[in-house]
């Protein structure tokens, strides 16, 4: 089995964009899991002499993000605790008895099932982006996810318009063949 | 990508048109032209629908990235962590 390496110099360009995902399904708030990707990035720097080479770079550094997410966690309930409120059933009597959790009404447009396909299929993406020449990998997601104009992009890379299609066209049909198989 | 006839377009460039179908930057006359040579051509059939599907998928699975700048900054950060 070959071993792995460690290289915190291409852990941005690398592995930001997944992990990423990976966080903001769990978290909610783009801010907050742009940090936890920060800090995942400075403890995998601080613990890199444990990395044993046994698992890829990104597994490793997906097992340190885990732990920041449950830390994330940890600190908020923490804080919620100081500032408890406790909330009384109404006086409602038709309502009398009843649970409070039954009394929530269910968010009409989400299900449980779908955020989990959701998140899978983002992990997916990212995964499969992962997977193209670096520099179509970084056009193709300006293009398509960041929505940038084709001029925009043409002049941050000097290239023509043409070049850009083709490019786009490699990258589609590479992204099309990896995601065909558990996702088309 | 020579085509004598205007309205009929070679495959590569049907798949062109295509492409740029999915991000709403073909012109009209493209978008006819692509449609002609969709009844008649199998392989641009199976090149659209595969298109198609694969800009519907990223649509729904609402992806996100990190901003170029802020990778930058993330950079400096983590540079200056190494150093």
């Amino acid at each position: 089995m070959p071993t792995n390496t460690i290289d915190p110099n291409t852990w941005v360009d690398k592995y930001s964009d997944y992990l990423f995902n990976y966080t903001i399904v769990r978290v909610d708030d783009k801010e907050i899991a742009q940090d936890l990707v920060q800090e995942t990035f400075f403890a995998g720097l601080k613990s890199m002499k444990n990395f044993k080479g046994e698992a890829s770079e990104r597994t490793w550094l997906i097992s340190i993000l885990k732990r920041k997410i449950i830390d994330h966690y940890r600190k908020i309930n923490s804080n919620k605790g100081k500032a408890e409120v406790r909330i009384n059933y109404s006086s409602d009597s038709e309502t009398e008895g009843d649970w409070l959790e039954e009394r929530v009404a269910d968010p009409f447009d989400k299900n449980a099932e779908g955020d989990i396909e959701n998140e899978e299929l983002g992990v997916a993406i990212h995964d499969c982006i992962g997977k193209l020449p670096e520099k179509q990998a970084l056009i193709f997601k300006m293009k398509t996810i960041q929505g940038f104009d084709t001029e925009a992009i043409c002049n941050e890379f000097d290239i023509t318009a043409s070049n850009l299609w083709v490019i786009i066209h490699r990258a589609r049909t590479a992204m099309a063949e990896c995601l065909e198989k558990n996702w088309f | 990508m020579k085509t004598t006839n205007k309205l009929f377009v070679s495959c590569e460039e049907a798949k062109h048109i295509c492409d740029k179908n999915q991000y709403g930057e073909a012109s009209f006359l493209e978008v006819i032209k692509l449609n002609i040579r969709l009844v008649y051509c199998r392989v641009t059939r199976a090149y659209s629908k595969r298109n198609t599907k694969l800009t519907k998928i990223i649509k729904k699975s609402d992806v996100h990235t990190i901003s170029p700048s802020q990778k930058e900054s993330m950079k400096k950060k983590l540079q200056k962590e190494i150093n």
